[in-house]
């Protein structure tokens, strides 16, 4: 009986990656584990804006301008917009070494080092690369299996690989990188107004107030308000137009908080920034106006493990070993091979179709997820076995 | 050449996975998406140099336009920050559109040179864009001499 004809549950490729995150949507919607921190700045930004809207808003509204309300509603809105963007997006996550790739990088550093005396360390593994003129260090990944790309970065805590990775935000509950800095910029800027707004309506509100009926009275009107909000607002200041001059001063010399910790591009041995442009507003440009990345870590599509009833349009495998041995083991029928050929040459036309029929994201394209341990290796001989 | 494949369909029908070969990214501009040109060995005898370096120019110049930073690239970061972002909900980015043609290039690239020369070249975007792997498939029935030095080939051949 041939394994292609068998029927299981279909698994998605997320469902598979190994790393510390959970998905929500399909896939589409990718966090670090520990969320507890974001629930609490988003109770946080809701929770001082709804009182500002209930509290204050009605009376400035009406004694200064309607306008006030509405902008600050327009805002908050953006703040929202681009909190969730950056905690949902995939920062940039580079999937794992299949192991193939792993044992020919092996390969070659065994074929670089040469043979190591019994005994000794093996030397580190790094791999040289010239850019623009400045010799820059590839260290390699021991839990990813790859040499890591110029300015990615394994974050521990969601134990990934993230293309220029710029630290793990807790308060955003997600690692800020390639794909969603821009985001988390947008989202500490914005913040920082709408504190900055809220703040200063609120002091309008008492000065005006007060000015009508008195500053106590002003008070014992709207207990919750001034306590919390003003509250808050005053902290939420200074740290997140803190953060927010902080990431403007990196972006304009095009660098990250890790090469920023680390003094990397400090000026110690003549090391000067190769990825800067030297000039404010390019590097402005290019953090912020830059293109909108694809996301590479997770595809929706088969896992190769799991095997479906024929081809299906949301399971599209591109894995020619999964393909060419399924061909080869059952001896199939030449109506078996036909099908089998078929899907093969016209896979990539119906993931082009499926990906429409998905709807969005299209980001996502069929992939083989990267094995993460021996476990799972040894999971995918067993199952090779059971079919067998 | 040690195997010839008129299509992709012989290709199935009697080859099995002797190696892959993996072309690394060229990091000399920056982290821009651009593959190295270098030929590897182990498709010496299997295609012609100037076809190799050909695939891969092309797949370099695809990733630059897709990474081009300029008018266009402004425009829909401007456009998508109006929009708080909610745009790429509807829309394709550029990027997205150049990854399509990429697809279409490589599927036309395997239907045309590389099956009946025994390889495949897979998608970069499906190996996390780090690398552009090539299978190098071999005749089944001169597999067996090849099957014992690749695990790959033996596993499947044990399933």
């Amino acid at each position: 009986m041939s394994a292609v004809m068998v029927s299981r549950k279909v698994t998605r490729k997320w469902e598979k990656l190994p790393g510390k995150n959970t998905f929500c949507c399909d896939g589409r919607v990718m966090m670090a584990r520990q969320k507890g921190v974001f629930y609490l700045t988003l109770f946080l930004i809701i929770g001082t804006c709804a009182l500002f809207f209930a509290f204050e808003c009605p009376y400035l509204a009406v004694h200064l301008s309607p306008a006030v309300p509405m902008f600050a509603a327009v805002l908050f809105l953006f703040v929202v917009a681009m909190l969730l963007r950056t905690s949902f997006s995939d920062p940039g996550v580079l999937p794992r070494a299949l192991p193939e790739e792993a044992t020919f990088i092996e390969m070659e550093i065994e074929a670089a080092n040469g043979s190591v005396p019994a005994g000794q360390r093996p030397p580190p593994r790094i791999r040289n690369v010239q850019i623009n003129s400045q010799i820059v260090k590839l260290k390699y990944c021991y839990t990813c299996k790859i040499f890591r790309p110029p300015r990615a970065s394994h974050c521990s805590i969601c134990d990934n690989c993230v293309e220029r990775f710029d630290h793990h935000c807790p308060w955003v509950g997600n690692c800020v990188g390639k794909r969603n800095y821009r985001y988390f910029y947008l989202f500490t800027l914005s913040l920082s107004l709408l504190t900055i707004y809220i703040f200063a309506f609120d002091i309008v509100h008492v000065v005006m107030r007060s000015v009508d009926s008195g500053f106590v009275s002003t008070l014992k009107e709207s207990p919750g308000t001034y306590p919390f909000d003003v509250v808050i607002c005053f902290f939420t200041l200074w740290s997140v137009v803190g953060l927010t001059g902080f990431h403007t001063y990196l972006i304009s010399l095009n660098q990250t908080t890790n090469e920023d910790i680390k003094g990397s591009w400090s000026g110690k041995n003549r090391l000067q920034n190769p990825y800067s442009h030297k000039n404010i507003m390019r590097n402005c440009c290019e953090v912020l106006c830059g293109p909108a990345y694809p996301r590479v870590s997770t595809v929706k599509g088969r896992s190769p493990i799991a095997k479906e009833n024929g081809p299906t349009p949301k399971s599209k495998s591109i894995n020619p070993t999964e393909t060419i041995s399924n061909s080869k083991e059952q001896d199939p029928t030449p109506k078996e091979k036909a099908s089998a050929l078929k899907e093969r040459v016209s896979c990539s036309k119906e993931k082009r179709q499926s990906s429409k029929e998905q709807g969005p994201p299209p980001k996502e394209k069929a992939s083989a997820p990267p094995l993460a341990s021996p476990d799972d290796l040894t999971d995918t001989f067993l199952e090779k076995e059971r079919v067998h | 050449m040690a195997t010839e494949f008129h299509n992709l369909q012989e290709l199935h029908h009697s080859a099995s996975l002797a190696t892959k070969v993996f072309i690394q990214r060229d990091y000399s501009e920056g982290t821009i998406c651009k593959f190295q040109t270098k030929f590897p060995a182990e498709l010496d005898s299997r295609i012609e140099r100037a076809l190799f370096e050909i695939t891969v120019k092309t797949l370099n110049d695809y990733y630059a336009e897709a990474e081009k930073i300029g008018g266009q690239s402004y425009l829909e970061g401007c456009l998508a920050c109006a929009t708080a972002y909610v745009i790429f909900l509807c829309m394709e980015t550029r990027y997205e559109k150049v990854l399509k043609k990429i697809s279409k290039y490589i599927q036309d690239q395997n239907e045309k040179i590389y099956a009946p020369r025994g390889l495949l070249i897979t998608d970069p975007i499906e190996r996390g864009m780090r690398v552009i792997e090539i299978s190098v498939f071999e005749d089944r029935g001169s597999s067996a001499s090849s099957s014992g030095s690749s695990s790959t080939s033996s596993s499947s051949s044990g399933r």
